[in-house]
């Protein structure tokens, strides 16, 4: 490994009206050297000005996305010595950008509060019974940290005008209708308003998730089956009409 | 009512206050769902003897006090342990999904001086399942949150709060929140040291918010070091190793291959109070029967890869991607770690209140419940439990509150003294100053202490207080991270002046606070070292005795324990 790494960072200032640009920065490397250590170099060392937003600085918070050599990554997960020895960082393209580094990711938040919230089955006798194996489903997708790399790298989200929730909420979605004792229905939402058939299982979301959940496999697939079975199966329509005369 | 700090307190006081009716704004400097109670890997510590059905309360209370040294104020063990419980339950009610035992309960874990099996657990992710549900309770709740907003000054009138002032780093601008009441949830602050497990958030920033205002800080000296952080590769120096590990079976070995756990606490073994077991492993370093790193090893391999992949997915993950270690097979290499912080903002025992009226503070921030050392698991107890009863408090107080705004002159006042930080000639870099600090403090007020070492720190913070002085940055108040820092720097550098104050004054040893030079247990040292703000914006320090238990509570502890109260 080289003493030395090329870091090349996509800087701009929307507010002032200042355009995206690369600037080229010289950073000495240590051994195991991340690339968000690269860019607490040249924030301590050469312009405090450069925008970053970074938390826990071990792959646990999910703040300090990126697309390091254009790949969505986490800045904190990545060793220098693997991306070579020019590498390139910018922001999310999914969002719009703060201020170099940084995107503003709120629209989330405003997609998880249409998102029915966890509601437990009535009148279950206290404490809770769930068996162990019941747990393991629903357990892969809270491992989530929140990154949005998956709603980064989502053509429906970056290239479309849609209603579709995004990945990272379809694992949240399957999060709660996973849950052992939750009582809602949420394939009528998925359906109308969460728009899950925008989605065409291309698993983009799925490779760049830094917790290895598999989105497409375990989450969106299942709950697209769910919508397909409720709302184009000749014989669950029948069904679904039924349930709502009751 | 303004909760700074979005992490397991601040939101649990938030759910609560809502509860009550009352508006929330909540605050924070960082994302929703980003603060450091996401790192949180090992459980919830509650007594609901699920596992070991001889488990309650009353052994959870003794746990806790006997192993703060008796440090720590009754009133707060008591309530801890008591209500723990019913907080857990609470939670998987809104929609935590806690690992289960074969009856279909939650499972509980062991943990280092928990007596029973008592720690509620999501494998090594407790603190994500645990800021993720509340987050959602806030998130289809009335309250309204700010992200990214760092709080500067809380402003008072007459010993009462009014309010706040923060700058939005997405824009740049200035935000004067007035507020009937306030609850600082805002974290420890572990980065004043070089090598610690916390998050960028951990600078002590609630510490300095409300001394300003005019509360005391208490127990500063008590800083834990947590046994078992990475080492290697540099990068990544500090990182937290689960206690779960241990635990679940961890062993320490050092190069020698000798478990030398059961020379230092044959008992307990590798599941002494963290104190303890850091304490053995720094000596065994220091001793020369550490790694060429500067470490020791953990042995986990020994269980096999399926049960490690179930409960330490995340310690797999770390040593796999940061270390190129497969701990399923290879031993772990580890060094304490800057941890916690059990010294903070002194509360009410019964409200949680500060001296100033309409000021709360919960969490890591707040001091009184952990004593001179703090066990696993009992933090993220301690957010549920007293994040629950501040938020309820506040909320009381607030109901009965007049507002009163935010004067023109007062914020006027605090916009001009940041952005002085942006006009400085010849400034000086403020990364330079904290880097210093951090050196001192983890070169002089770490793991051994003694008075050569306070003495030195001391001098170089007073000589870092001047430099302070001209600390500035370029570019605007717009996500500039320099002028964050600038920010940070300037109360870290007050409070690690007190905290080392504390450190040279406490003339014994008790818990996390080991002096070389007075390596004993002083019963007349059982009292509270308390920082009392003056006028000028100097400090004096009072001498609180702990309070007394009651003689029921006093029972509970063995004979030898109670010869120490």
């Amino acid at each position: 490994m080289s003493d030395k790494v090329t870091i090349s960072i996509k800087r701009s200032d929307p507010s002032k009206g200042e355009a995206p640009h690369f600037v080229d920065y010289e950073v000495p490397t240590q051994e195991g050297m991340v690339v968000l250590d690269a860019v607490h170099y040249i924030g301590s060392n050469i312009d405090p000005t450069l925008s970053v937003r970074w938390n826990c600085k071990a792959a646990r918070c999910g703040s300090c996305s990126a697309e390091v050599n254009g790949l969505p990554r986490l800045m904190c997960k990545t060793r220098v010595d693997k991306m070579g020895s020019r590498i390139s960082i910018e922001p999310m393209r999914a969002y719009p950008v703060v201020k170099d580094l940084v995107t503003n990711v709120s629209h989330n938040w405003e997609v998880a509060k249409r998102i029915p919230p966890f509601t437990p089955k009535p009148d279950l006798p206290k404490p809770w019974r769930i068996a162990a194996i019941d747990i393991t489903r629903s357990k892969e997708f809270r491992t989530c940290i929140e990154c949005f790399l998956c709603q980064d790298v989502c053509h429906v989200i970056r290239e479309h005008e849609s209603n579709y929730l995004g990945p990272k909420h379809m694992v949240k979605v399957a999060a709660l209708d996973m849950h052992p004792l939750d009582s809602i229905d949420r394939t009528g939402f998925l359906h109308t308003e969460g728009g899950v058939g925008f989605c065409n299982i291309t698993k983009c979301c799925q490779n760049v998730c830094p917790e290895g959940i598999h989105i497409t496999d375990n989450a969106i697939i299942p709950e697209k089956e769910r919508v397909v079975n409720e709302f184009y199966d000749p014989i669950g329509i029948l069904i679904h009409r039924r349930r709502q005369k009751k | 009512m303004l909760i700074i700090g979005a992490g397991g307190a601040g939101l649990r006081a938030a759910v609560e206050a809502l509860k009550q009716g009352v508006k929330v704004l909540i605050v924070t400097k960082s994302l929703l769902g980003k603060a450091h109670t996401v790192m949180a890997e090992g459980g919830i510590a509650a007594a609901l003897g699920n596992v070991d059905k001889e488990d309650n309360w009353k052994v959870h209370f003794v746990d806790t006090y006997v192993e703060g040294v008796y440090l720590g104020d009754w009133r707060f063990s008591e309530q801890l342990a008591k209500d723990a419980p019913e907080r857990v339950l609470e939670l998987e009610e809104y929609g935590a999904l806690f690992d289960r035992n074969a009856d279909g309960k939650i499972l509980q874990r062991a943990f280092g001086a928990h007596t029973y099996r008592r720690l509620c657990h999501v494998g090594d992710k407790t603190g994500l399942e645990l800021i993720r549900t509340l987050q959602d309770k806030v998130i289809h709740s009335d309250a309204s949150f700010l992200e990214e907003i760092m709080i500067t000054k809380i402003i008072t009138e007459g010993g009462r709060v009014k309010g706040a002032i923060g700058l939005d780093l997405k824009t740049g601008e200035f935000y004067s929140i007035s507020a009937k009441g306030i609850i600082v949830a805002s974290g420890g602050l572990g980065r004043i040291y070089k090598v610690t497990s916390n998050s960028w958030e951990s600078t002590g920033d609630g510490l300095s918010l409300a001394f300003e205002a005019g509360s005391e800080l208490m127990d500063l000296e008590m800083v834990q070091f947590h046994p078992t952080g990475m080492i290697w590769p540099p990068a990544i120096r500090g990182l937290l190793v689960t206690e779960g590990v241990r635990g679940d079976g961890g062993l320490l070995y050092n190069t020698k291959g000798e478990r030398f756990m059961l020379r230092y606490s044959p008992q307990k073994k590798e599941l002494d109070a963290r104190d303890v077991v850091a304490r053995s492993i720094y000596r065994e370093i220091m001793e020369g029967r550490g790694t060429e790193h500067g470490g020791v090893y953990l042995d986990i391999s020994y269980k096999g890869a399926k049960f490690i992949l179930e409960k330490l997915p995340s310690m797999y993950m770390q040593y796999k991607e940061f270390s190129g270690v497969d701990i399923t097979k290879e031993k772990m290499e580890v060094a304490p770690t800057t941890h916690y912080h059990m010294g903070g903002i002194k509360v009410d025992a019964e409200t949680n209140q500060t001296i100033v009226s309409g000021l709360f503070a919960a969490g890591e921030a707040a001091t009184g419940l952990h004593g001179a050392n703090r066990l696993g698991g009992n933090s993220l107890a301690d957010l549920l439990v007293f994040g629950k009863r501040t938020g309820e408090e506040a909320a009381k107080f607030v109901k009965n509150a007049k507002l009163t705004r935010i004067g023109g002159n007062e914020v006027s006042a605090e916009v001009d003294r940041v952005l002085s930080f942006l006009q400085v000639k010849d400034p000086v870099n403020p990364y330079e100053v904290f880097e210093k600090l951090r050196e001192t403090m983890s070169t002089n007020v770490g793991i051994w202490r003694n008075e050569d070492g306070l003495n030195k720190a001391l001098a170089e913070i007073a000589e870092l207080k001047k430099v302070a002085k001209n600390v500035g940055v370029s570019g605007s108040t717009k996500f500039n991270p320099g002028l964050v820092t600038a920010l940070e720097v300037q109360g870290l550098l007050n409070i690690a002046e007190m905290l080392v104050t504390a450190a040279r004054e406490r003339k014994e040893s008790r818990g996390a606070h080991y002096r070389q030079d007075y390596p004993e247990l002083r019963k007349e040292w059982r009292k509270n070292i308390v920082f009392v703000r003056k006028q000028d914006g100097n400090y004096t320090m009072r001498f609180d005795p702990v309070p007394e238990l009651p003689s029921e509570l006093k029972a509970l502890l063995s004979k030898e324990e109670q010869e120490n109260v």
